[in-house]
Protein backbone atom coordinates (compact mmCIF):
# COMPACT_ATOMS: atom_id res chain seq x y z
CA UNK A 1 0.00 0.00 0.00
CA UNK A 2 0.91 3.54 -0.55
CA UNK A 3 0.57 6.46 1.39
CA UNK A 4 1.55 10.31 0.76
CA UNK A 5 1.32 13.50 3.14
CA UNK A 6 2.27 16.81 2.31
CA UNK A 7 1.68 18.71 5.74
CA UNK A 8 3.08 21.36 7.83
CA UNK A 9 2.89 19.62 10.45
CA UNK A 10 6.00 17.37 12.37
CA UNK A 11 5.62 13.68 12.13
CA UNK A 12 6.43 10.82 14.62
CA UNK A 13 9.37 8.84 13.03
CA UNK A 14 8.35 5.31 15.56
CA UNK A 15 4.93 5.67 14.81
CA UNK A 16 5.60 5.37 11.11
CA UNK A 17 8.21 2.73 11.96
CA UNK A 18 5.20 0.68 13.82
CA UNK A 19 2.78 1.32 10.66
CA UNK A 20 5.42 -0.52 8.06
CA UNK A 21 5.75 -3.16 10.66
CA UNK A 22 2.04 -3.66 11.12
CA UNK A 23 1.50 -3.21 7.25
CA UNK A 24 -2.05 -1.80 7.93
CA UNK A 25 -3.47 -4.55 9.65
CA UNK A 26 -2.87 -3.39 13.03
CA UNK A 27 -0.62 -6.63 14.36
CA UNK A 28 2.80 -6.87 13.21
CA UNK A 29 2.44 -8.59 9.96
CA UNK A 30 5.22 -11.21 9.60
CA UNK A 31 5.47 -11.31 5.40
CA UNK A 32 7.40 -7.86 6.36
CA UNK A 33 11.26 -9.34 6.95
CA UNK A 34 12.78 -5.84 6.20
CA UNK A 35 12.18 -2.11 7.09
CA UNK A 36 14.32 1.36 4.77
CA UNK A 37 13.48 4.68 6.47
CA UNK A 38 15.07 7.73 5.73
CA UNK A 39 14.56 10.98 7.36
CA UNK A 40 16.00 14.33 6.29
CA UNK A 41 16.40 16.85 8.50
CA UNK A 42 17.40 21.14 8.22
CA UNK A 43 20.68 21.25 8.31
CA UNK A 44 22.25 24.63 9.53
CA UNK A 45 24.99 26.23 7.81
CA UNK A 46 28.03 27.37 9.68
CA UNK A 47 29.20 30.35 8.10
CA UNK A 48 25.85 31.76 7.62
CA UNK A 49 23.65 30.24 9.88
CA UNK A 50 20.08 29.70 9.17
CA UNK A 51 16.82 31.71 11.10
CA UNK A 52 14.53 29.28 9.12
CA UNK A 53 14.16 27.32 6.02
CA UNK A 54 11.10 28.01 3.85
CA UNK A 55 9.41 25.39 1.87
CA UNK A 56 7.12 25.96 -1.11
CA UNK A 57 5.19 23.61 -3.22
CA UNK A 58 3.14 23.07 -6.27
CA UNK A 59 -0.66 22.20 -4.61
CA UNK A 60 -2.12 19.17 -6.26
CA UNK A 61 1.30 18.19 -8.31
CA UNK A 62 3.16 17.77 -5.44
CA UNK A 63 0.99 14.67 -4.37
CA UNK A 64 0.64 13.25 -7.74
CA UNK A 65 4.76 13.27 -8.22
CA UNK A 66 5.06 11.94 -5.00
CA UNK A 67 2.11 8.68 -5.92
CA UNK A 68 3.66 7.94 -9.16
CA UNK A 69 7.26 7.73 -7.80
CA UNK A 70 5.57 5.38 -5.09
CA UNK A 71 3.95 3.36 -8.17
CA UNK A 72 7.51 3.13 -9.93
CA UNK A 73 9.17 1.76 -6.60
CA UNK A 74 6.63 -0.70 -6.81
CA UNK A 75 6.70 -1.82 -9.93
CA UNK A 76 10.29 -2.35 -9.69
CA UNK A 77 11.04 -3.78 -6.29
CA UNK A 78 8.57 -6.29 -4.36
CA UNK A 79 7.79 -4.45 -1.40
CA UNK A 80 4.77 -4.12 0.75
CA UNK A 81 4.21 -0.61 2.13
CA UNK A 82 5.50 2.79 0.81
CA UNK A 83 5.13 5.83 3.25
CA UNK A 84 6.36 8.97 2.35
CA UNK A 85 6.10 11.99 4.13
CA UNK A 86 7.17 15.89 3.52
CA UNK A 87 7.10 18.98 5.09
CA UNK A 88 6.24 22.40 4.00
CA UNK A 89 6.18 25.80 5.32
CA UNK A 90 8.83 27.48 7.84
CA UNK A 91 11.52 24.79 9.11
CA UNK A 92 14.31 25.67 11.53
CA UNK A 93 17.85 23.63 11.84
CA UNK A 94 17.23 20.38 13.41
CA UNK A 95 13.15 19.56 12.33
CA UNK A 96 12.58 17.23 10.13
CA UNK A 97 11.92 17.56 6.77
CA UNK A 98 11.11 14.29 4.69
CA UNK A 99 10.11 10.69 5.75
CA UNK A 100 10.51 7.69 3.35
CA UNK A 101 10.09 4.06 4.28
CA UNK A 102 9.18 1.18 3.03
CA UNK A 103 9.01 -2.23 4.23
CA UNK A 104 9.72 -5.48 2.21
CA UNK A 105 10.27 -9.40 3.21
CA UNK A 106 14.14 -8.56 1.99
CA UNK A 107 16.33 -5.71 2.96
CA UNK A 108 17.79 -5.20 -0.24
CA UNK A 109 14.97 -4.35 -2.44
CA UNK A 110 13.46 -2.00 1.06
CA UNK A 111 17.26 -0.18 0.50
CA UNK A 112 16.96 0.38 -3.49
CA UNK A 113 12.90 1.57 -2.95
CA UNK A 114 13.55 3.61 -0.56
CA UNK A 115 16.95 5.30 -2.04
CA UNK A 116 14.99 5.18 -5.76
CA UNK A 117 11.97 7.30 -3.73
CA UNK A 118 14.76 9.89 -2.36
CA UNK A 119 16.39 9.93 -5.49
CA UNK A 120 13.82 10.51 -7.53
CA UNK A 121 11.73 12.84 -5.29
CA UNK A 122 14.77 15.31 -4.96
CA UNK A 123 14.66 15.86 -8.80
CA UNK A 124 11.27 15.89 -9.60
CA UNK A 125 8.64 16.82 -6.98
CA UNK A 126 7.83 20.11 -6.85
CA UNK A 127 9.10 21.63 -3.70
CA UNK A 128 11.60 24.65 -3.84
CA UNK A 129 13.41 25.76 -0.68
CA UNK A 130 14.27 29.51 0.52
CA UNK A 131 17.12 29.96 3.56
CA UNK A 132 15.99 32.83 5.40
CA UNK A 133 19.34 33.91 7.56
CA UNK A 134 19.85 35.11 10.98
CA UNK A 135 21.81 38.35 8.70
CA UNK A 136 18.37 39.11 7.35
CA UNK A 137 19.74 37.73 3.63
CA UNK A 138 17.46 34.98 1.87
CA UNK A 139 18.44 33.02 -1.10
CA UNK A 140 16.69 30.35 -3.05
CA UNK A 141 18.11 26.80 -2.98
CA UNK A 142 19.78 25.91 -6.05
CA UNK A 143 19.50 22.58 -7.64
CA UNK A 144 22.08 20.61 -7.21
CA UNK A 145 23.86 18.28 -10.25
CA UNK A 146 25.03 15.56 -7.62
CA UNK A 147 20.90 15.06 -6.99
CA UNK A 148 20.53 15.43 -10.90
CA UNK A 149 23.15 12.11 -11.56
CA UNK A 150 21.72 10.39 -8.59
CA UNK A 151 18.34 10.39 -10.42
CA UNK A 152 19.87 9.34 -13.76
CA UNK A 153 21.39 6.34 -12.44
CA UNK A 154 18.33 4.66 -11.74
CA UNK A 155 17.30 4.94 -15.80
CA UNK A 156 19.25 1.76 -16.08
CA UNK A 157 19.34 -1.54 -13.80
CA UNK A 158 18.78 -1.81 -10.42
CA UNK B 1 -5.56 28.86 -19.68
CA UNK B 2 -4.14 29.11 -16.42
CA UNK B 3 -0.09 29.80 -16.00
CA UNK B 4 1.06 28.98 -12.10
CA UNK B 5 4.86 30.36 -11.11
CA UNK B 6 6.98 29.31 -8.80
CA UNK B 7 9.74 29.51 -6.28
CA UNK B 8 12.36 32.11 -7.28
CA UNK B 9 10.23 32.67 -10.67
CA UNK B 10 7.28 33.57 -8.73
CA UNK B 11 9.16 36.25 -6.74
CA UNK B 12 11.22 37.63 -9.91
CA UNK B 13 7.84 37.99 -11.74
CA UNK B 14 6.02 39.23 -8.23
CA UNK B 15 2.70 36.86 -9.62
CA UNK B 16 1.88 33.38 -9.21
CA UNK B 17 -1.13 32.56 -11.33
CA UNK B 18 -1.78 34.11 -14.83
CA UNK B 19 -5.22 34.10 -16.18
CA UNK B 20 -4.99 34.43 -20.09
CA UNK B 21 -5.80 33.03 -23.75
CA UNK B 22 -3.67 31.29 -25.51
CA UNK B 23 -1.81 33.78 -27.33
CA UNK B 24 -1.95 33.34 -31.11
CA UNK B 25 0.25 31.09 -32.59
CA UNK B 26 1.49 29.25 -29.34
CA UNK B 27 1.24 25.94 -30.11
CA UNK B 28 4.03 24.21 -27.02
CA UNK B 29 4.98 24.98 -24.08
CA UNK B 30 8.46 26.12 -25.30
CA UNK B 31 6.69 28.48 -27.49
CA UNK B 32 4.52 29.98 -24.47
CA UNK B 33 7.73 30.46 -22.77
CA UNK B 34 9.10 32.36 -25.49
CA UNK B 35 5.62 34.52 -25.55
CA UNK B 36 6.26 35.15 -21.87
CA UNK B 37 9.51 36.34 -22.47
CA UNK B 38 8.71 38.76 -25.11
CA UNK B 39 6.16 40.75 -22.85
CA UNK B 40 8.99 42.46 -21.27
CA UNK B 41 12.38 43.34 -19.83
CA UNK B 42 11.10 41.77 -15.93
CA UNK B 43 9.80 38.98 -18.06
CA UNK B 44 12.78 38.08 -20.08
CA UNK B 45 15.14 38.53 -17.23
CA UNK B 46 12.94 36.03 -14.97
CA UNK B 47 12.29 33.24 -17.57
CA UNK B 48 15.50 33.49 -19.77
CA UNK B 49 17.96 31.69 -17.65
CA UNK B 50 17.37 28.38 -20.10
CA UNK B 51 16.84 26.81 -16.86
CA UNK B 52 12.97 26.91 -16.45
CA UNK B 53 10.94 23.44 -15.90
CA UNK B 54 7.38 22.73 -17.24
CA UNK B 55 4.23 21.26 -15.97
CA UNK B 56 1.18 21.05 -18.52
CA UNK B 57 -2.00 19.50 -16.09
CA UNK B 58 0.57 18.62 -13.00
CA UNK B 59 2.80 16.49 -14.70
CA UNK B 60 6.49 17.81 -15.78
CA UNK B 61 7.13 17.74 -19.30
CA UNK B 62 9.57 18.69 -22.01
CA UNK B 63 9.56 21.93 -24.05
CA UNK B 64 8.16 20.40 -27.11
CA UNK B 65 4.91 19.30 -25.57
CA UNK B 66 1.41 20.71 -26.50
CA UNK B 67 -0.38 23.20 -25.03
CA UNK B 68 -4.17 24.00 -25.16
CA UNK B 69 -6.91 26.96 -23.97
CA UNK B 70 -8.06 24.33 -21.19
CA UNK B 71 -4.61 23.73 -19.86
CA UNK B 72 -3.11 24.09 -16.43
CA UNK B 73 0.54 25.05 -17.22
CA UNK B 74 3.26 26.08 -14.65
CA UNK B 75 6.82 27.51 -15.07
CA UNK B 76 9.46 26.76 -12.26
CA UNK B 77 13.27 26.51 -11.50
CA UNK B 78 14.79 23.13 -10.77
CA UNK B 79 13.07 21.47 -7.93
CA UNK B 80 14.71 21.75 -4.40
CA UNK B 81 12.61 19.60 -2.07
CA UNK B 82 13.98 16.16 0.29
Amino acid sequence: MISISVQEQDFDTGEEYRRLQQAGSGVNNTDVGGIAIFTGQVRDLADNPLKFMRLEHYPGMTEKSLQQTAEQAAARWPVIDIRIIHRIGDLTPGQQIVFVGVSSAHRDSAFSACEFIMDILKTSAPFWKKEQHVNGDSSWVDAKDVDQQRAERWQGGD
Amino acid sequence: MKVLFFGSLREQLGIGELNTALPDGVETVGQLLANLQAQGDEWKLALGSGNVLFAVNQDMVGENTPVSDSDEVALFPPVTGG
